[in-house]
């Protein structure tokens, strides 16, 4: 291979007037601004600092909640359950569209007030239009304490032993 | 008075009084129609008008008025909204009380926040029903197709801002009917979840939440809407008026491509 005179070999010239070459500066650097406005002005709109409630949060001592109970946490949209065999902690929020279900103790299920979704104790469908059984959060113990992040998800039928 | 006048630039006696009507009104007594076109389109709020219509147009059974039905809700819903923002804080600890407030305390409050409501509700339920005689009649064909788009365009933003409207009292009907828009709009494939979190202004609906849904209902949408119902006002008149059928015009039907144009 030799090196290749690029000087010598034959460019193709395109003669574009004056008017047109800055006619096409002009509309490339409008359009420049305009999609750096499009992007900044979506940027600006996501805010930066939340003054939301941190999703992490401690929920007590193991020992506070009696097997067989259920602790409803409407503020955090959460619930806790202690069965036989552990704790797990369950998403208040429907699956349908996000209304907050209640719990109702006699009928032994969650009761969702915007559509009629009903879930079991597990959080199972029961019936009504939600797709998919209630979500669970995570939950662990740190420091002796039960520590909840509702942010975080965790596996259906996943449990807690203390 | 000289009947017909048009325009008077000789100096007349007639005093102060004459002068300073003059300087307002150019166009003499409407008796011809001369000075009737002149009273129209020399007048800034009756220039939007055409200045002759056909009688087939202004029949009441041909629109039922349901697209100016809309307008002049809209106006009304400009001048009770403005009303009712000077007792509105936009923010999570005032906004019930203050919904509350207009409601029991402010004299008049109660007269024109519910005006405000019924006439948001009768707007809704006016663009819908205008598309549906629109449609009906097929006055959404050539050359009027345009007009049609900006008549989806401007169902948009009257439903959004019916929707944004909804969540400022702050109460439980406001929030969870909130709470499900928002839950529908992060259903939306891969963008889902950040047009939530846009609209939210967070993960949950809050005082961010609260104050984006105020501005896009007092500032952005009804700018929006008033510049497309401009344009759309405008495309009505330039597309030869409303849609008339062949036999109310009295022009027998002319086929372009085995399809009746109007």
């Amino acid at each position: 291979m030799g090196l290749v005179d690029d000087l010598a070999a034959d460019t193709p010239v395109v003669e574009i007037s004056r008017r047109k070459a800055l006619g096409v500066l002009t509309a490339a650097a409008a359009g420049v601004a305009a999609a750096g406005t499009a992007v900044m002005a979506v940027r600006f709109m996501r805010p930066n600092v939340l003054f939301e409630p941190p999703s992490k949060f401690v929920v007590g001592r193991p020992d506070e909640i009696p097997i067989g109970s259920l602790v409803a946490m409407p503020k955090q949209k959460l619930y806790i359950v202690r069965g036989a065999d552990g704790f797990y902690a369950m998403s208040a929020t429907c699956t349908h569209l996000g209304c907050m279900t209640q719990h109702r103790a006699a009928e032994k299920r969650f009761i969702c007030p915007c559509h009629g979704s009903s879930f079991d104790l597990q959080g199972n469908v029961l019936g009504g239009p939600a797709p998919r059984a209630l979500d669970r959060r995570w939950l662990g113990i740190e420091d002796g304490m039960l520590v909840v992040d509702t942010r975080k998800p965790a596996p259906q039928g996943d449990v807690l032993r203390v | 008075m000289v009947s017909g006048e048009v325009f008077s630039t000789a100096a007349r006696p007639g005093g102060f009084g004459r002068r300073v009507w003059r300087s307002i009104v150019r166009h003499g007594f409407p008796d011809t129609n001369r000075n009737r076109s002149l009273a129209v389109f020399s007048n800034l709020f009756l220039h939007v008008h055409p200045v002759k219509v056909r009688v087939e147009a202004i029949r009441f059974t041909r629109t039922f008025y349901l697209g100016g039905l809309a307008a002049a809700l809209f106006v009304i819903l400009t001048v009770t909204g403005v009303a009712v923002m000077f007792y509105y804080h936009p923010s999570v600890p005032r906004a019930y009380a203050d919904v509350k407030d207009l409601e029991f305390v402010v004299t008049a409050g109660v007269i024109l926040r519910n005006v405000h409501r019924w006439a948001a509700h009768a707007m809704v339920a006016a663009v819908f029903l205008h598309m549906a005689r629109v449609f009906l009649a097929g006055a959404y064909r050539p050359p009027r197709e345009f007009n049609w788009v900006l008549g989806v365009l401007l169902l948009v933003a009257t439903v959004f801002l019916s929707y944004t409207g909804y969540l400022l009292p702050w109460d439980q009907l406001a929030y969870w009917a909130v709470t499900i828009g928002t839950s529908l709009a992060a259903a939306v494939p891969l963008v889902g979840g950040d047009i939530s979190f846009l609209l939210l202004g967070g993960n949950q609906i809050d005082e961010n939440t609260l104050l984006r849904f105020y501005v896009l209902h007092c500032v952005v949408l009804p700018l929006v809407l008033t510049g497309l119902f401009a344009v759309h006002l405008w495309r009505v008149r330039k597309d030869g008026g409303i849609y008339l059928p062949p036999e109310a015009t009295g022009r027998a039907t002319r086929v372009v491509d085995g399809e009746p144009t109007p």
